[in-house]
């Protein structure tokens, strides 16, 4: 799936470090189950995924840039007028709600 | 710190100031053990160690500096430079093939960005060479995202509440390049005396560039 600029994105609450296999995750704790929207897309690189443990096979994925209200990031900072991007890779986002 | 606009009070006990790193021996041991196995076996020599940390030592903020006061002075330049910063780079002699993507920020009077890698310590290095200890610590990792204008004031950086702070978390395969705001009273300097007032900091985002007095 691709994404536009402005397309508002939700990451995956997926925790694949919880079950138990040895895990290689470039999507930040703090944003996974939140929405953001996109800002550009960035490129598409080997999935970090399976580089890091050495897999041949890794996919192409396209990397986005999303950007966050830091204030929904984390509720009850005093976060008025910031923002946070982090650069995401297409697996680990769904289409807003 | 500075302070003259740090007009609340509160303590700072309660988080970790950012500041040098944690030691971590057990890496330091398999750094060596893995070095001397490699040596051992003949994939790589001690000779490309130290060459390659000779390599990466004659990399300074300074060559970014260069690349930031060029585009301050030539507008087709600074196009250029946010458009694609490694072709940029490289115009200006940086050698960036072992780099990954660069992409270069700049700030404005309406947005201030601020690098961290809340994962490892993803930094320009082709550009600005090796990172400094505070942005490799747990607490300026941490508290960047968490705090960042409580962690700009700690750099003496106060920016004016209508200013976005956009902290840029470098967790994929971009590397990022801020380029400060020009300071006024600047008119008609030359690219060196510019490129004077642009520390490594303003190209992290933690400051800006110096204001001549």
């Amino acid at each position: 799936m691709s994404f536009a600029p402005g397309t508002r994105v939700t990451v995956r609450n997926d925790w694949p470090e919880a079950k138990g296999v040895k895990v290689h995750i470039r999507t930040p704790h703090f944003v996974r189950g939140k929405t953001g929207r996109i800002e550009t897309l960035i490129g598409v690189f080997g999935d970090p995924e399976f580089l890091a443990v050495g897999r041949k096979d890794a996919p192409k994925r396209a990397l986005y840039m999303v950007v966050f209200d830091r204030a929904d990031l984390f509720p009850g900072t005093n976060a008025r007028n910031e923002t946070l991007t982090a650069d995401l890779y297409e697996n680990w986002l769904e289409p807003a709600p | 710190m500075s302070g003259n606009h740090h007009d609340h009070l509160h303590t700072h006990d309660d988080h970790a100031p950012v500041g040098a790193t944690e030691p971590r021996p057990e890496y330091a041991r398999l750094e060596r053990a893995v070095r001397e196995l490699l040596i051992a076996k003949g994939v790589i020599t001690a000779d490309d160690v130290r060459k390659q940390i000779e390599l990466m030592d004659s990399r300074t903020p300074a060559m970014g500096a260069k690349i930031v006061a060029r585009a301050w002075v030539d507008p087709a330049f600074k196009t250029r430079l946010l458009k694609d910063a490694k072709a940029a780079a490289e115009e200006m002699g940086v050698d960036t093939s072992n780099s990954a993507t660069v992409v270069a920020l700049e700030n404005t009077p309406a947005r201030h960005h601020v690098v961290v890698c809340t994962l490892c310590s993803c930094y320009p290095k082709a550009i600005l060479g090796v990172p400094p200890a505070w942005y490799k610590s747990s607490a300026y990792r941490a508290r960047t995202v968490k705090e960042p204008r409580k962690v700009l004031a700690e750099f003496g950086t106060f920016l004016p509440e209508g200013v976005e702070i956009r902290v840029v978390d470098s967790t994929a395969d971009m590397r990022y390049l801020v380029v400060p705001m020009r300071p006024a009273g600047t008119e008609g300097w030359n690219e060196d005396r510019l490129a004077a007032l642009v520390g490594r900091d303003s190209m992290i985002g933690t400051a800006l560039a110096t204001t001549p007095a």
